[in-house]
């Protein structure tokens, strides 16, 4: 990647080709799968994550999600900022 | 014991073949020939009956997996039955065109390994000429395939001082991942140890380098760190635990709860031929003998740690104890912590032997 990626407002952020979000039938719960991990997600994580398509903007995330939990819009901002930025430096997200 | 929850990932051995020879290798020193390899149609239940029983991830390695030729076809096979898969490969005989097809295939990743970077050392190390040089090439279309890339860095006395110069290497070849792991000491690392072990203070000034680099590099270079046992204060919670996350596959189909497990020579191991996986994962007598806590030695059953650690690896403990049912010596509370951190700084501190190279018939 050789660049660190920076989440802003404006970027559109999905998942790398070899980052796969999955159902995992078995146990019962999503799942992330990345080289040499397995990720369990937590309710918040997942519905960001579940919203990384790279067609909607962090900005538009947040909209969506304000308006789906009925939460206060910069709480949820500097949450999911955070999140994805940790799951960028990761090699999880991408933009 | 109620039945386990089903393993996370299978790493599957394809072959003990190798065109490399690193004596530092883990497969056991009886390595297995070609005519006692699995074949395609074995591997494919395999794969489902892995599926099936609810694991996620499939590696592939060996000795060196691309050495089989229907690899491509196992890739194809593990991916359509919903299993993410990953090549552990020393490159040396990949191609563009093979890189491409693997990926065409459906694999999700590669982990490339890297004896130094430096390529006379390397290729020393590796005992196959040409080998370092490949490497880049190899790493080259990996990423031109859209494929994202680990670079795994085995380090040890004759190369740690590089460490700057393999990060480096690993940024320079656009990698995602690196790992950078010593040693250990099973199979044939265990024959080389006194010609690997580093000394405390190169151990020491390796884990400063990549505390630095992983603070510089963030978001850029992910480094996965694995320090050796030897010197450690508590062990490693190995595989996880034993027959908690993952089995392993050697090349003639015996199921092991870990790479390593065929050093206890007490253990009997079952095999695809013989009974299904998920059966043997829940059932098999190597899997039961040292799964949870109930056969621990008194130390390890009376410890706060022991669902962290899970008394540590029973390689090693066998290894360094002649039981493998004893808590492993990387401990610090075990009475033989002392005494194998002692013999760590003797051989460390004396020149190193010559190698003995990982060769089919070669432990002689
Ligand atoms: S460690 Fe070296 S010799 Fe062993 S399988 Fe890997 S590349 Fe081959
Ligand atoms: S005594 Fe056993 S369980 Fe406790 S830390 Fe040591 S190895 Fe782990």
């Amino acid at each position: 990647m050789n660049r660190r990626v920076v989440i802003e407002l404006t970027s559109m952020p999905r998942l790398p080709r070899h980052v796969k979000l999955r159902f995992d039938k078995q146990r019962n719960r999503w799942i992330i799968l990345a080289p040499e991990r397995v990720l369990v997600p937590d309710e918040i994580a997942l519905e960001v994550v579940k919203r990384c398509t790279g067609k909607a903007s962090v900005a538009a995330v947040v909209e969506d999600l304000a308006a789906s939990f009925d939460a206060p819009r910069e709480e949820i901002e500097s949450d999911v900022t955070r999140l994805l930025q940790d799951l960028a430096d990761k090699g999880f997200v991408v933009t | 014991m109620s039945a386990p929850d089903p393993p996370l990932a299978v790493l599957a051995e394809l072959t003990h073949r190798c065109p490399l020879q690193c004596p530092y290798c883990s497969n056991p020193v009886d390595l297995e020939r070609a005519s006692s390899e699995l074949d395609t149609a074995t591997w494919c239940r395999v794969l489902d009956e892995a599926a099936e029983m609810g694991v996620l991830q499939v590696h592939f390695s060996g000795g060196e997996p691309t050495v089989r030729k229907d690899l491509e076809e196992l890739v194809r096979h593990a991916t359509r039955g919903g299993l993410y898969s990953n090549l552990i490969t020393a490159g040396v005989l990949l191609d563009e065109a093979r890189i491409e097809a693997l990926a065409a295939a459906g694999l999700e990743h590669v982990q490339l390994s890297f004896q130094d970077s430096e390529a006379a050392n390397a290729n020393r190390i590796g005992g196959f000429r040409g080998g370092h040089q490949k490497k880049h090439q190899v790493a080259r279309w990996v990423r031109k395939a859209g494929l994202p890339l680990t670079v795994n860095a085995v380090v040890h006395r004759q190369n740690l001082d590089h460490l700057e110069d393999i990060i480096e290497m690993a940024v320079a070849l656009d990698a995602e991942r690196l790992e950078v792991a010593h040693v250990q000491y099973y199979g044939w690392a265990l024959k080389n140890r006194a010609a690997f072990l580093p000394t405390r203070a190169q151990l020491d000034a390796a884990t400063a380098v990549v505390a630095a680099a992983r603070e510089r590099l963030k978001g850029t270079l992910v480094i996965d760190y694995v320090v050796p046992d030897y010197y450690a204060r508590w062990p490693k919670a190995c595989m996880g635990g034993w027959g908690r996350h993952f089995l392993n596959i050697t090349p003639a189909g015996k199921v092991l709860p870990c790479h390593a497990a065929e050093s206890i020579p007490s253990l009997r191991f079952d095999t695809v031929a013989e009974r299904p996986l998920a059966e043997i994962w829940a059932q098999s007598e190597a899997f039961q003998r040292f799964r949870g806590t109930d056969w621990m030695p008194e130390l390890c059953h009376s410890c706060a740690r022991r669902e962290i650690d899970w008394g540590g690896c029973r390689c090693q403990a066998f290894a360094l104890t002649g039981d493998a049912a004893n808590t492993d010596p990387a401990c610090q509370l075990s009475s033989l912590h002392e005494g194998v951190y002692a013999l760590a700084e003797r051989e460390a501190g004396a020149p190193p032997p010559a190698f003995t190279y990982r060769r089919i018939g070669g432990a002689a």
